[in-house]
């Protein structure tokens, strides 16, 4: 399987469905594993990352993981590969621009990958659209179970499964959720959730992990305590209590902006859809932050009814990939990621400079939102 | 407190300017003080946290004899100072080699926890598996008596009592 015969499309857990997934994008669990025989990566060799890497590929290839998986060498494929498999969340930043031997096994259907000689040896990650962190949990343990039968983890009686950093040492589990929060950023109000999260010893990051901004209102969300705590408690908490909090903060908040703050909100929506109908030259960061406000105004027409002057304009745009329909979710998370860097590139054939990848990016948006209804 | 320039949101940055002897103060919230160009990090990677703990704080060979060597893996050759470089070990034998060290740092990084809870692997021996579980049991219960959730601490203890008495296992696998 080649990388374009999955870059002209989104993942499935990205097209809008799930529960919960107005505000819910994607929930997604990766463990850390050490093979016991080893060193951590920072004291192996060539050879021996080689070794790790072979052996834990070659199980994972034969293992029976309930889908069709393909393999990348991460260190032997080219930049725009790599930018790409992390834009679709498959890979972290740190495997796609590590060092040394690595590579990655990959679900067809995207919804599971083992990075081999990440920051550990192996991170396994399942994933899927909205609040599903059960179901990801339970798809995540059965592929390390049958793992486990095959090779010896790195396991300590008092610290659990050993991992290269302290601060994964434990469980060695990190539950994330991808939250689409635009109604608290109008309003004012993402500082509690931050301070919030904080206070629950939660993490809070952007798009794509570590390190990145919150670009168009998206924030991921993820446990940092991984010793002490079991995974079921740690899923529970997030999936019962948590998440459903947050989900209705910015349900409030989307209230309060129809009852008090119409024009804030038609605002919002009327200049992102007046720009991107319009623009000619789009910034991948003011495509996320434009296309954020248009999935706002969708969802809150389909979830919660709405029709203010803004929202009802928009709902008159047709849906290019489904003609019989007024724009859907579906499509506006095609735009988002369709138009990050590398999509665009892989997707035209050929490396753009930042100019063009704009123009690039502006012209498919506009030719998807140009096709009103009359 | 509030902050000083939107008058709405709570401040969360308090600057302190000493500029020729005049002592000015700051509160702002942080997207004010984004505005007015002042940059925060508003998560700092734990990892960062850690090297920056370890900086500070000497390893205790260091703080006992300041002319000894520091000690050295004998399975991986790492060393503290290696770690506060690259924040992350050589070997899974560190946690043991240096545990007194990296004591203080797990329990900072994991709100005070200091011993696992959760999934064994199946190949674990069953004695260590059932010592895992009564310590995980037994944290539970503090945090069942502090909340003062009694019948679900009874209902733990029970728990710990009937694994303490059970059969022993064979202890067959290794790891």
């Amino acid at each position: 399987m080649k990388l374009t015969d999955i870059s002209n499309n989104i993942n499935e857990w990205f097209n809008g469905t799930g529960p919960l997934a107005d505000i819910v994008i994607s929930s997604r669990i990766r463990l850390a594993r050490n093979l016991a025989d080893y060193k951590f990566l920072s004291r192996c060799s060539n050879t021996e990352k080689t070794e790790i890497l072979e052996k834990l590929k070659d199980t994972l290839m034969t293992m029976n993981l309930g889908d069709r998986v393909f393999y990348i060498s991460i260190d032997k494929a080219p930049p725009l590969d790599r930018n790409c498999l992390v834009e679709r969340h498959l890979i972290s930043r740190h495997h796609a621009f590590g060092k040394g031997p690595r590579g990655a096994v990959i679900a067809e259907r995207e919804s599971f990958t083992a990075m081999i000689n990440e920051e550990d040896h192996l991170r396994l990650q399942v994933l899927r659209g909205g609040l599903q962190l059960s179901a990801c949990a339970e798809h995540i343990n059965r592929i390390d179970d049958m793992l486990e039968k095959k090779v010896d983890y790195a396991f300590s009686p008092r610290y659990g499964y050993l991992t290269a950093c302290p601060t994964n040492v434990g469980t060695g589990i990190r539950v994330s959720v991808m939250l689409h929060l635009p109604a608290l950023k109008m309003t004012n109000q993402t500082e509690k959730f931050f301070n919030a999260a904080r206070a629950m010893n939660l993490a809070v990051r952007g798009l794509f992990g570590e390190g990145t901004d919150a670009a168009g209102d998206f924030y991921q969300l993820s446990n940092q305590v991984t010793l002490g705590i079991c995974e079921a408690e740690i899923i529970q908490q997030l999936e019962k209590t948590i998440i459903p909090e947050i989900v209705e903060y910015e349900n409030q908040a989307r209230r309060q902006l129809l009852a008090k703050d119409t024009d804030i909100l038609d605002d919002k929506i009327s200049r992102a859809m007046a720009l991107l109908k319009n623009a000619h030259l789009i910034s991948s960061q003011e495509a996320l932050f434009l296309l954020s406000h248009l999935r706002l105004g969708i969802n809150m027409h389909d979830r919660m009814g709405a029709s203010t002057p803004a929202i009802e304009q928009l709902c008159k745009l047709t849906d290019t990939a489904d003609k019989t329909g007024c724009l859907s979710i579906s499509t506006i998370n095609r735009l988002f990621m369709l138009t990050l860097p590398a999509h665009l590139q892989i997707n035209y054939g050929k490396e753009l400079d930042p100019t063009h990848r704009d123009a690039l990016r502006a012209q498919i948006i506009r030719q998807a939102l140009n096709q009103e209804n009359s | 407190m509030q902050c000083q320039i939107c008058n709405s949101n709570e401040a969360t940055i308090h600057l302190t300017e000493i500029s020729d002897g005049v002592r000015t103060e700051m509160h702002l919230c942080e997207s004010c003080a984004a505005e007015q160009g002042i940059a925060i990090k508003s998560q700092i990677p734990l990892n960062e946290l850690l090297i920056n703990l370890l900086a500070v704080q000497p390893g205790d060979d260091e703080m006992l004899d300041p002319s000894k060597k520091e000690t050295v893996c004998p399975h991986c050759g790492f060393t503290l100072d290696q770690f506060r470089k690259e924040a992350v070990l050589g070997c899974p034998k560190d946690y043991e080699v240096f545990e007194k060290s990296l004591l203080p740092l797990i329990e900072k990084a994991h709100d005070g926890h200091t011993s696992h809870c959760g999934k064994i692997p199946t190949k674990v021996p069953t004695d260590t598996k059932k010592q895992i579980e009564i310590t995980g049991l037994r944290q539970q219960l503090d945090a069942a008596v502090l909340a003062e959730q009694y019948e679900r601490a009874a209902e733990l203890r029970d728990k710990i009592e009937h694994l303490s008495r059970g059969p022993k296992g064979t202890g067959e696998h290794t790891l």
